[in-house]
This record gives structure tokens, C-alpha cells and sequence, in this order.
């Protein structure tokens, strides 16, 4: 299957609910879509803005900021402290670390390393962190929505 | 290259081409002419399909041979590339994929209009979204150009123009007929050849120096003549310090320009959830960073078999370095192994050009469509039919221009093209994209002046260049109007994108109704993080 599923025990794939979201045939909110077309109705405004202001959403989008804009940061920071060092200090990246390999070496290897690694680490953090939470509001806000007679 | 080896590989592109057109026909039985199967292929793609198609979509043959040439010539150098390319698949993890999955449709300008539902903001995602695949495009058609006459031994312009008109029109069969299912799978097809290649000929370096990397290297830097300094970075970008400050701009243009390239947004609406978003990137990453790492190792292993003269002479940008090398390992010259191996490289690299090619065709005539007409057509009363009519007809006008391009620019060098396609992806696309996910304030002054005020200095910039004119490769070898020292924008044009989407937002007046402006990126955040009411 896929890399993901490999990783994830039996329990949580038992519980995978975006598929059971897609069985559901949510599809009668396809007029919800982000193409251009007039003002929305003012019931479906209300309702995204009174889950907007829900703890649980915000829950959701302090996790999520919390992890990504850090994560983010730093590995543009590594990355462009790498390129720089590499075209200011080429003397500095020569020097030999262990047999042929150097520090110029290393460092590439290692901007290969921390990416695999960090994207390992949001995969756990969205899967374990967000998903759950994410889906039961994509749910409430679409029986919200139904409520409202659309 | 001898008879054999041509006949052998025409042989194979003939086999690909049969198989991608069957794909094409299959896939346009099946088509329902809706937006949705045309754009999307159906949204029902899974991950593991997906994480495929987009690094098919992603490594094109400027990777596969460009790169490991670069490797083969000048050492280290070419690993900063790779490095690059690859570390740019975490801005599209993190801080892309999924919201751009639960906001948007089919297009770039679709994520902004779902904040934003103003004409001119779709019109300036619409026009940056075709420069970037324009631009994009005809660097891809220039390479299958050279590349092909030059692995099937044909140097005459004849070949070229003939390779470049057929490349152009297969893409748009492609396209036209099949839509984003036959784009697809062509991609995945490419993209599990391209990987089997490249871990057979990986495999066979390692078999070649019994594993031990340690001796490839030293090897390596042996037989490049530059001995240990051939491991370190400095040969190609250590001169002076506008070689240097021009490497920091177009590293700063791959690793930001990745995240905005329409032909990748546009993968991430073939799978259903944003969660499947997530996955396919996931796929990807662990298929291109395993590429890229086979790269490195294929350009070291070049310069180490065949000694980096050889590869120069063979090709001064050091593009045949694979196939000689694939020559080399399958038992030299003149042996089966070797022909047989010789003809596969050179299908793989024509399988690749065919399939990014196809992948940037259907996204900008998506983007023409679905964003330009739909904005600028008079007409009431369209009907997605009629839209999914016009990208065709878009499509088959944009492979026309691109072929003409192709044929206009065959001799120039198109290196640039594909740095400065990256650049205006992050100048004008990623800006207004990071803003209106993420920015409360972001109004529709601001995403335009956003767009326009990050494509126009990557183009003007580009104009102003030594490439254009005074330097000693440039386009207008006779005159000198060059005023901007770097060959690539990015390091002006990306800030510069940045800076003018956050003074159009600070010196819009306020918003005539506060609530409304609020309630719009309550619901843009509410449906970029839990998917709700997502196409």
C-alpha cells in the first residue's frame, strides 16, 4: 500500500475517516466549491464563522501553525545557511571529516536527512494531532449547514 | 552513436509512443467532457498513484542527465542543485498540499478566489500561472530538441526541428484527447521507468566499485583532473562574486518556486482528501529524494568510469554523460550490454520529456480557461461543457506556440529559462498563495499587486541580464543594454513579490464592510484545515 499505511498500525487504519467522509457522498456540498460566483448566503457565512470561533477549530489551527511555521523557519534557515556556505566558504566545506568524505559532503547528506526526517515528523504529528479533530468539524460544519435549509 | 543503438532506441521511443497514445484512447472513452474529469481525471486518484504522477511531473530530463552531467563536470557544484530541487518538496508539504487540496478546484487562481471574488485577481493568477508554464515549457521543448538529436546522433538542424514539432504534437494529442487521466498515468508510466533506470545503472556503479563509496569518490576525483577540490563546492560558481550571489538567487528561486508551479498544484486535485494530498507528497518526496540521491551518484560515477575529459568532449554541458556511462557499463562500445543499455537511457530521457511536457500543457490551458476566459468572456450562460471545449482548444493553441518558440530558440542556450520559470513561480505565485492561506488582513489590492509585483521585476529583471545581452553567451550578442548583474532574478524578484503584496494589503482603504472581509478568511481558514465543503 502506501508508505503511510505501512507505518500506521492496524488500529488506526480501522479508523481512517476520510474515506468514510467520502463514502458518505458529501457531495451535496459541491456548491460550496472555490469557483467564482456571487456573495454566499448569509446562513453559511454564520456558520463558518461560529465554528471558526469554536475551541476545537482553534485547537486545530494552533496545532497546526505551532508545528509548521518553526519547521518552516528552520529549514529555510538550514538550507539557505547551507548555499551560502557553500559559495562563500568553499575552502571551510573542503576540509576532510573521515576518509574522502568532507564537510561539504556531510552537510548535503545531512539537508537529505533532515528533510526525509522532518517530513516523517509531520506526517506523525498531522496523522496523530490534527486528523481526528479536522474531520469531526468538517463534519459538524456540514450538518451545521444542512441545519441551516440550505 | 552506431546504427544499432539508433535503430534500437528509435525502436523503444516508438514502443513508448504506442503505449502512451493507448493510454490516451482509453482514457478518452472513458471521459464524461466534465470539468472535473478533465482538470481533476475524477479526483480519485490514490496517493500512491498521485506521489507517482507528481514526481513524474517534477523530474524532468534536465535532471536525469543535466544534473548528473553537471555532477560528471564540475563535482559538488551539481550536488547544490539536487539539494535544491529536493529540500523545495518541504514548503510544499508543510505549508501547501493540503490547504491548496481543500480550498481550491482545479487552479491556482481558484485558492485565491476562494477568499477573493474579484475578476482581477483571477485575470493576474491566470496571467502569471501561463507565463510561469510558457516559460516552463519551452525551456522542456528546446532540451527535447538537442537532447534527442543528440543521443539518436543527428546533429543537423533537421532532426532538431523535427524532434521539437513531434514532442509538441504529441503533447497535445495527449492532452487534448485524454485530459489530466491520460496525463496522469503517462506520468506515472515515465516515472517508474525513470526510477528502474536509474536504479539499474546506480546498482551497476556499486557493482563496479564493490559498494565501496569511499573509492567512487576518490576515483572520481582521480579522473576529473581536479583532484580533491572536484569534492568540494567552488569549480562552477567559486569565480567572482556575482557567480556566487548568483548561485544564492537561484537556490533561493528552486527551493521557493517548487511550491508555486502550477503543473504541481494542479496534481494535488486528483486525489480525494486533503489527507490524500498529504500522502501523495509523502510519495514523492521518497521518490524524488531517492532520484536525486541515485543522480549524485550516476555524476560522481561518470566522472570516475569515463574521467571527466571524456564526458566534456563528448558534450560541453555535459548532457551525455549518463548514456556514455550506461555505454560504458553494460561492456563498452560495440558490445550488446552496451547498446542495449545505451538505447534504454536514451528512450527513458524521451519518455521523460514527453510526460513533463504533457503535465505543463494541460495546466496552462487549465489556467487559460478556466481562469482567463471564464474572467474575460462576455458570454453569459457558460457551461462547464463549453469550458472543458476551450482547454482543449486552449491546449492544442499553446503546444502551437510552444513549438513555435521551440523552433525560434533552438539555439539558444535554455538553461536559464528553466531557473527563471522557477524564479517567477516564486515570485508571483507563492506570495499571493502564503498570504491568502495564512494572512487575515490579505485583500484583493494586495493579491494583485502581489502577483504583478513579483512576475513583472523576474521578467524585467531577466531582460535586463547579462543572459539577454553583453554577456558573452547572450542572446543579443551585438549590443548591450544589461543594467542587472545576476543571470537568475530571484533574489530581487522573490522579496520584491513579498514586499508589494503586503503594501498593496496596508494601503488598501479599509473594507467596506468589515464583517463580510472577516468572515471570508474565517471560512477560508475553517475550509483549508478541515476540509469541509471541499470539491
Amino acid at each position: 500500500m502506501d508508505m503511510h499505511n505501512a507505518r500506521d498500525t492496524g488500529a488506526a487504519r480501522l479508523e481512517d475517516p476520510w474515506y468514510d467522509a467520502l463514502a458518505s457522498g458529501w457531495g451535496e456540498a459541491d456548491d460550496t466549491d472555490g469557483g467564482p460566483r456571487s456573495a454566499r448566503p448569509p446562513a453559511a457565512q454564520a456558520v463558518y464563522m461560529e465554528v471558526h470561533g469554536s475551541a476545537a477549530f482553534q485547537e486545530v489551527r494552533r496545532r497546526y501553525r505551532r508545528f509548521v511555521f518553526p519547521a518552516a523557519a528552520a529549514f529555510l534557515i538550514w538550507y539557505l545557511a547551507y548555499v551560502v556556505a557553500a559559495t562563500t566558504a568553499p575552502h571551510l566545506m573542503g576540509r576532510p571529516v573521515v576518509g574522502t568524505l568532507n564537510v561539504a559532503m556531510v552537510a548535503g547528506l545531512a539537508q537529505f536527512a533532515t528533510t526525509f526526517l522532518l517530513t516523517w515528523a509531520y506526517a506523525r504529528h498531522a496523522r496523530l494531532r490534527r486528523d481526528r479533530v479536522a474531520l469531526e468539524l468538517r463534519w459538524i460544519t456540514q450538518e451545521m449547514m444542512r441545519g441551516h435549509g440550505r | 552513436m552506431t546504427g544499432d543503438q539508433r535503430s534500437l532506441a528509435l525502436l523503444l521511443f516508438g514502443v513508448f509512443v504506442a503505449a502512451t497514445l493507448s493510454i490516451t484512447t482509453w482514457a478518452g472513452r472513458r471521459r464524461h467532457r466534465s470539468p472535473e474529469e478533465f482538470y481533476a481525471g475524477g479526483r480519485l486518484f490514490s496517493p500512491m498513484e498521485n506521489g507517482f504522477a507528481i514526481a513524474g511531473d517534477y523530474m524532468s530530463a534536465a535532471s536525469f542527465l543535466g544534473i548528473s552531467g553537471l555532477i560528471a563536470l564540475f563535482g559538488y557544484d551539481g550536488v547544490l542543485y539536487c539539494v535544491g530541487f529536493f529540500v523545495a518538496w518541504l514548503v510544499v508539504l508543510l505549508l501547501v498540499a493540503e490547504l491548496v487540496r481543500n480550498c481550491g478546484r482545479f487552479t491556482l487562481a481558484d485558492v485565491l478566489a476562494a477568499r477573493m471574488r474579484e475578476r482581477r485577481v483571477r485575470i493576474a493568477a491566470g496571467i502569471s500561472s501561463v507565463t510561469v508554464c510558457v516559460l516552463y515549457l519551452v525551456a522542456q521543448m528546446v532540451g527535447a530538441g538537442s537532447l534527442v538529436a543528440l543521443l539518436i546522433g543527428e546533429t543537423g538542424g533537421r532532426a532538431r526541428a523535427w524532434t521539437v514539432i513531434g514532442v509538441g504534437t504529441l503533447m497535445v494529442v495527449f492532452v487534448a484527447l485524454g485530459g489530466m487521466r491520460a496525463t496522469t498515468w503517462i506520468q506515472i508510466v515515465k516515472a517508474v521507468l525513470l526510477m528502474g533506470g536509474a536504479v539499474a545503472l546506480t546498482a551497476l556503479v556499486l557493482v563496479r566499485f564493490r559498494g565501496d563509496l569511499g573509492a567512487l569518490l576518490s576515483t572520481a576525483a582521480r579522473n576529473s583532473g581536479h583532484g580533491v577540490d572536484f569534492l568540494a563546492p567552488g569549480l562552477k560558481y567559486g569565480g567572482d562574486w556575482t557567480a556566487r550571489l548568483d548561485f544564492v538567487s537561484l537556490g533561493l528561486a528552486l527551493v521557493l518556486g517548487t511550491a508555486g508551479l502550477p503543473h504541481i498544484l494542479s496534481r494535488f486535485y486528483t486525489v480525494p482528501t486533503a489527507r490524500a494530498a498529504r500522502r501523495s507528497v509523502i510519495w514523492s518526496i521518497g521518490l524524488i529524494g531517492g532520484f536525486y540521491l541515485m543522480t549524485i551518484v550516476l555524476g560522481f560515477g561518470a566522472a570516475a568510469v569515463l574521467g571527466t575529459d571524456a564526458v566534456r568532449t563528448s558534450n560541453a554541458a555535459g548532457n551525455t554523460a549518463v548514456p556514455l556511462l550506461a555505454l560504458d557499463l553494460g561492456g563498452g562500445a560495440g558490445s550488446t550490454g552496451g547498446t542495449v543499455l545505451f538505447a534504454v537511457v536514451a528512450a527513458i530521457a524521451f519518455a521523460t520529456i514527453l510526460a513533463v511536457v504533457a503535465g505543463i500543457t494541460l495546466a496552462s490551458s487549465a489556467s487559460v480557461a478556466h481562469d482567463l476566459h471564464t474572467s474575460l468572456s462576455r458570454r453569459a450562460g457558460r457551461t462547464p461543457r463549453g469550458e472543458v471545449a476551450v482547454a482543449r482548444i486552449a491546449a492544442v493553441g499553446i503546444g502551437a506556440a510552444a513549438i513555435g518558440l521551440g523552433l525560434l530558440a533552438e539555439d539558444l542556450n535554455v538553461a536559464f529559462l528553466v531557473g527563471l520559470a522557477f524564479a517567477a513561480a516564486a515570485s508571483a505565485n507563492l506570495p499571493v498563495l502564503l498570504y491568502s492561506l495564512f494572512w487575515r488582513r490579505f485583500t484583493a489590492r494586495g493579491a494583485v499587486w502581489s502577483v504583478y509585483g513579483g512576475l513583472l521585476p523576474a521578467v524585467v529583471l531577466v531582460v535586463l541580464s547579462p543572459v539577454v545581452s553583453g554577456g558573452p553567451d547572450a542572446i543579443f550578442s551585438g549590443v548591450d543594454f544589461h543594467l542587472f548583474p545576476l543571470q537568475n532574478p530571484g533574489l530581487v524578484s522573490v522579496p520584491l513579490g513579498f514586499l508589494a503584496g503586503w503594501f498593496g494589503t496596508v494601503t488598501s482603504p479599509a473594507p467596506a464592510d468589515v464583517p463580510a472581509h472577516a468572515a471570508q478568511h474565517a471560512e477560508t481558514e475553517v475550509r483549508a484545515l478541515t476540509g469541509a465543503g471541499a470539491a
